[in-house]
């Protein structure tokens, strides 16, 4: 029986609970295996005036320390531009940036070397902030433009206008596995990496750069990441890089897994942003035209900021038709950490500032925010249900999922019951929000959407099932085992899930944008079906039948759809299909059809479909602390036909905690002198499970298969994240209500992350505005009805 | 009395350990002998990934599962003890626990599992299965909904198997210990006077008892040891005496007893001590040495503060005894000598004279409500006479100043002066100017300001003062 559309556990569940399943740190030693400890900079930004690596090449067990010179190929990172050098010669980008590692015998020893290697430098002055690089000017790329209808106009003829700014905050990833690489050399010049990669096939790209050696001698393995989330996709690169070089220069195996700290002070995060918006709506509320500009915070590099900004762009508009649009963006080039890759990859700073847009407009105009976001939803054919950068939304849910959302969460009669709490109590106000999602799916650059695997079946029927995505948690190999098990028809314990590698899967994208199901889900069915068709023409044979088409696989047997006691077991098919030198492997391929983008215009159809769906969350604020309490979330998700569940249950509430966390707590602190003072688990808080709410309910949307997507199915990875907007925008609701009874605030401005602090600021901003609202002008008085 | 080798015993077999360092981590070692289940997150004693289950006694002297972050254990510390890892759980099939973790879908990408797994094995044989016993482990991944589910499946379950046996068989007392290295001594003792002895011969020893402080520094080897003595065992130094006068605790009694022995005598430590770091950390932690570090943010002085307990100190010279207020000396500076240690806490129950009735409360905010470094911690002890007039006021904060400390003048002009809020809203606008604190990553001066007087107020309300709305009073 398929397991597709069950309950079933993650495929490593049992070695994960066991301590069994293998990480890449976990691995047993190789004979000589190195140790690295890296050489900080202690200045954002410092020209290296002197380096002295010979003190520390004399210190116990160290080997070497590996440098700039010692890199044989390009000493550069960098995927989109190479301007990511990887040892720095001569001046230094952030604070944090290594500038040489020591190799040796043990950890302990490459620290102790790490202490005696003496850099000198001379300070320059940094650019820490958007603000700064703005003014300087320091930015990685010219303003890009996305544009539709007439702003400028309709700006102005607009009934109600508003400006405003949102600083948008980064986030550290804050996997649990620590960026990790083992580079195992031979004598014959060749690699073997295992690397906690999301994306080996670049790995392997940079490492052969570096090295300067052909792609084919470095083979890149991935056995399974403690996380990913983003932080992955490029990070990993340099780390491996590192490791590779040691490798080559002392021929003998090197592990690098970074300590807690040096990961988050040496990787790139979530982009902070900074949000610039003039907005005009009418007396409903409906946005006529809107103006954004969007600046992200780069970093030193460039990295993959291009995309993250333009899918920030693209996701501007969230849920909502605005009929006149332009958004410009442009990344602010920074002495900090090169900002990178996280869930959602963009989107979630360009919806924030809809959002915030949104709940402003509703404030102003004294209606509901939940109205007001309703009414501006995307809605009906042709003009009202096309993006701004001209894609049809076909298959357009999202009033389905707002009021489904709606009806589970019993919103209306909480409006109330909040409401009457509010009047009773002075110190404590509850707050109810309501946000949707709608979310692009697929990767923006086309050529990424391409996904390969490869299926070897062996002569006693069990399988090796190969494909090019990564397991960083999401479940991709659960549910690749159960679309395998599915297209071949035969049970699920048949198969090996083996680790991905770049010598079984080539040219692979990474696993990333939500689309690793998708792509690799296709690509494993058409390796299924070719092979099938190979094994049916073997049983038709055997079964003597005429019409191999006839014949159906299921539970490990293949028998006549016609005729069905005419049946032979799968693995005697595969017993024959050798006899008869019919090859039992196959490759599968798959490329995402009907894309395609024109970067020049800003227009195209860039997504192949949008993920949906819609959350409620209410909260309490402590009127002393500005703490809160989350009381209760309520989700309506659509993921499609799901492919399992349980696996797309815990993305969803991981994805909601995750930005959960992003707008309440995570707060990245960094110093006038740009060093970032959160960088361990004691300064940098994530979400723990005393934050998440007894009453917390995830409804997958039903009758909801995707044609065109694999058994029906919809990408859940990245989407939910987003969900938490609705925490965010129920902190703000309640803030509001601290001017009640007298005042009724047009405006409730709230930094993210929404910290206590900056709760509490925003109450006492309302209460004195409430003390001073006879003479403010533009403030409703309420009649005390 | 010297050993050349420590034992341990890991998941049933008996370990030997030879000229290995006593400060290496727990989590160190058990990575290099190949027990790679146990993961490291951070090193800090904040994610829990490295959690491991101890045989050790419980709050009622009963053999117990005890969670505790293996990354800042010294192996010192575990010598002659059990040690249970994740890879000693299942047996032939997986435990209640494995198997509601993976029915539930409680792990994802898996690293953070091992550690939750053993802090919900700890609490399975406790019967004590809630989110309180993993607020400690950090999971990335899941929003923590599936493996509340999953420690809901199994949170009723009656235990008896073999880890009950074993229990039942547990010896728990920890002998005394000298184990010497070519460059490392490690001493364990059961009695005060040893310690004031082996203090006398090194008067630069470390004192360590829980070390989930000492613990980082080794984790992130910022510290050499040449000498550790550890107070963990010492008989003194672990009584917990509770009468109708006073209470008093040991310097060496894990908070985790505290919480349970002491529940519902002061409001105000049971308040803090749900606050106090997590699970893990609670287990291993002691008053002593909370009060020995004299960290301004430390959770504890505070409370200990507007109790005016007093600490006892020992010496080989004699014992003495110092209030709390005169203790803290500076940042990170206490009035304790070299060769002195911290025997015990003393802290009174009496009301002041002529009071009828006594307010006392707790407060802390941090970025999280959960396991976090306090922005600001506060106290407060209020003794009313018959007339609801104040007799003794005691405010005391941490996260505003270099030591833990009293708002003394704010104490002094409430005396007399009526419980109402209007005496509150004077004696805010005293405490908002009465601290120069600091801005830092945590949060800003002003708006700790604002929690030194705003916490007051909510003690007031949250005491049953009269409720009146903030904007009325201005």
């Amino acid at each position: 029986m398929s397991t597709i559309g069950k309950r079933k556990s993650h495929e490593s569940a049992e070695g994960h609970v066991t301590g069994n399943a293998i990480y890449t740190d976990d691995q047993r030693l190789p004979a000589g295996m190195l140790s690295l400890y890296p050489v900080l900079s202690p200045h954002a930004r410092a020209r290296i005036t002197k380096l002295d690596v010979s003190a520390a090449v004399q210190v116990d067990g160290v080997v070497t320390v590996v440098a700039a010179d010692d890199v044989p190929g390009e000493n550069n990172t960098g995927v989109i531009l190479q301007d990511e050098i990887l040892f720095p010669t001569e001046e230094v980008s952030y604070w944090g940036q290594a500038i040489v590692w020591v190799v040796g015998e043990t950890e302990d020893a490459a620290r102790l070397g790490a202490e005696k290697v003496v850099v000198e430098y001379e300070p320059l002055q940094p650019i820490l902030t958007i603000q700064d690089a703005i003014a300087a000017p320091s930015f990685h790329n010219e303003p890009q433009v996305i544009r539709r209808g007439d702003p400028e106009i309709t700006l102005q003829q607009a009934v109600h206008q508003l400006e405003g700014e949102l600083e948008i905050n980064g986030q550290d990833h804050f996997y649990l596995e620590t960026q990790v690489s083992w580079v195992i050399p031979d004598s014959e010049g060749n690699y073997q990496v295992y690397s906690s990669t999301q994306h080996p096939t670049e790995t392997q790209i940079i490492i052969a750069r570096v090295l300067g050696i052909p792609n084919n001698r470095v083979v890149v393995t991935c056995l399974r990441m403690g996380g990913g989330f983003g932080g992955k996709e490029t990070q990993a690169n340099p780390v491996a890089s590192v490791a590779a070089i040691a490798a080559h220069k002392t021929g003998r195996p090197v592990r690098l897994k970074l300590k807690r700290d040096h990961d988050m002070i040496l990787t790139g995060k979530r982009h902070g942003f900074w949000g610039q918006y003039t907005v005009g709506f009418t007396d409903e509320g409906k946005i006529t035209a809107l103006d954004v500009t969007l600046y992200a915070d780069g970093g030193w590099s460039i990295d993959l900021s291009p995309p993250v900004l333009l899918r920030a762009m693209l996701h501007i508009d969230n849920a909502y038709y605005i009929p006149n649009l332009e958004v410009r963006g442009r990344i602010a080039k920074t002495h900090k950490v090169s900002n990178t890759a996280f869930r959602g990859f963009g989107g979630p700073q360009g919806m924030i500032v809809i959002e915030d847009i949104l709940d402003r407009i509703a404030r102003t105009l004294n209606l509901p925010p939940d109205r007001v976001r309703e009414r501006n939803f995307y809605h009906g054919v042709g003009e009202t249900n096309t993006t701004h950068y001209g894609q049809d939304i076909v298959d357009n849910r999202i009033s389905r999922i707002w009021q489904a959302v709606k009806a589970n969460a019993t919103f209306d009669e909480r409006r109330e019951a909040i409401d009457q709490f509010n009047q009773m109590n002075a110190y404590k106000k509850r707050g109810l929000a309501i946000t949707p999602v709608k979310f692009g799916i697929s990767f923006n650059k086309t050529q990424y959407n391409q996904a390969g695997s490869l299926i070897l079946i062996y002569t006693d029927g069990s399988i090796q099932l190969n494909h090019g995505g990564t397991e960083m948690g999401q479940g991709l190999h659960t549910k690749m085992l159960q679309v395998a098990a599915k297209s071949l028809g035969v049970t699920i314990d048949r198969f090996r899930l083996m680790p991905t590698s770049t010598d079984k899967v080539p040219n692979t994208s990474a696993t990333a944008a939500s689309s690793g199901a998708d792509l690799n889900g296709q690509a494993v069915k058409d390796a299924c079906e070719t092979l099938k068709s190979r094994l049916a023409a073997v049983a038709a044979k055997w079964l003597k039948l005429d019409s191999p088409e006839e014949l159906v696989f299921e539970n490990d047997w293949i028998y006549c759809r016609t005729y069905p006691t005419a049946q032979v077991r799968f693995e005697d098919v595969v017993k024959q299909a050798y006899s008869d030198r019919v090859s039992l492997s196959a490759t599968g391929y798959y490329r995402t059809p009907n894309i395609y983008w024109d970067a020049k215009t800003g227009k195209g159809r860039p997504f192949y479909y949008y993920a949906y769906a819609a959350a409620v969350s209410e909260v309490e604020v402590d009127g002393f602390t500005g703490t809160f309490k989350l009381r209760q979330v309520d989700i309506v998700h659509d993921v499609g036909e799901s492919l399992n569940p349980l696996v797309d249950q815990g993305q969803i509430e991981g994805g909601f905690v995750q930005g959960m966390g992003w707008l309440t707590m995570e707060e990245l602190v960094w110093d006038d002198k740009g060093r970032l003072r959160t960088h361990a688990p004691s300064t940098y808080k994530i979400p723990t499970i005393s934050e998440i709410p007894e009453h917390f309910t995830v409804h997958l949307l039903e009758r909801a298969a995707q044609d065109g997507v694999i058994y029906g199915s919809k990408a859940v990875g990245e989407p939910p994240f987003m969900l938490a907007f609705s925490v965010r925008e129920a902190i703000r609701d309640a803030i509001a209500a601290f001017g009640q009874p007298a005042y009724v605030p047009s405006y409730v401005p709230l930094a993210s992350p929404a910290t206590p602090e900056a709760t509490l600021m925003a109450i006492e901003q309302i209460r004195a505005a409430a003390l001073t609202s006879t003479v403010m002008e533009g403030d409703r008085q309420l009649s005390p009805l | 009395m010297s050993d050349s080798c420590l034992t341990l015993t890991i998941n049933g077999e008996s370990v030997r350990l030879n000229d290995i360092s006593p400060t290496m981590t727990l989590l160190d070692y058990l990575r290099r002998i190949g027990q790679i289940g146990t993961k490291e997150g951070c090193g800090d004693g904040d994610c829990g990934a490295c959690t491991v289950a101890i045989v050790a006694k419980g709050s009622k002297g009963q053999p117990h599962y005890q969670a505790m972050n293996s990354c800042l254990i010294p192996l010192g510390s575990v010598a002659g003890q059990e040690i249970i890892t994740v890879e000693g759980v299942a047996n032939g099939q997986l435990h209640p626990v494995q198997a509601a973790m993976v029915k539930m879908g409680g792990s994802q990408c898996g690293y953070c599992t091992p550690g939750f797994i053993m802090s919900l094995f700890a609490a399975y044989y406790d019967r004590t299965v809630d989110d309180v016993s993993v607020e400690g482990n950090l999971c990335r991944c899941t929003g923590y909904l599936a493996i509340r589910r999953a420690a809901q499946l199994i949170a009723q379950a009656k235990p008896q198997d073999q880890f009950t046996e074993r229990l039942a068989q547990a010896t728990l007392e920890l002998n005394s210990i000298c184990y010497i290295t070519s460059n490392q001594q490690f001493y364990r003792s059961t009695r005060l006077s040893e310690v004031l002895d082996l203090l006398q011969h090194h008067p630069n020893a470390t004192l360590v008892a829980g070390a989930t402080d000492l613990g980082l520094e080794l984790s992130h080897h910022r510290k050499h040891i040449s000498v550790m003595v550890s107070l963990e065992a010492v008989e003194e130094l672990n009584l917990l005496t509770d009468t109708s006068e006073f209470v008093e605790i040991g310097a060496a009694v894990p908070l985790s007893h505290i919480e349970d022995k002491l529940r519902g005598v002061f409001p105000s430590l049971d308040e803090m001590l749900h606050w106090f770091a997590a699970r893990q950390v609670r287990n291993r932690a002691t008053i002593g040495g909370n009060l020995g570090t004299a960290s301004p943010i430390g959770d504890l002085p505070p409370v200990l503060l507007s109790l005016e307990a007093q600490v006892r100190i020992a010496s080989a010279t004699g014992e003495r005894s110092v209030m709390i207020a005169d203790f803290f000396k500076g940042y990170r500076q206490t009035d304790l000598q070299p060769g002195e240690v911290i025997v015990s806490v003393k802290i009174s129950k009496h009301l002041t004279q002529g009071a009828i009735r006594r307010l006392s409360q707790s407060y802390k905010v941090g970025k999280r409500g959960t396991d976090d470094i306090s922005i600001v911690a506060a106290a407060f002890v209020i003794d009313l006479d018959e007339h609801n007039r104040i007799v003794h006021a005691r405010l005391a904060y941490g996260g505003v100043a270099a030591t833990p400390v009293r708002a003394i003048a704010v104490e002094q002009g409430l005396l007399g002066q009526p419980w109402t809020i209007a005496t509150i809203q004077q004696t805010k606008r005293d405490l908002k100017d009465g601290f120069t604190p600091l801005t830092d990553l945590r949060g800003s001066a002003d708006y700790r300001k604002m929690l030194v007087a705003n916490l007051f107020e909510k003690f007031f309300v949250e005491m049953g003062g009269a409720t009146i709305h903030p904007l009325e009073v201005g």
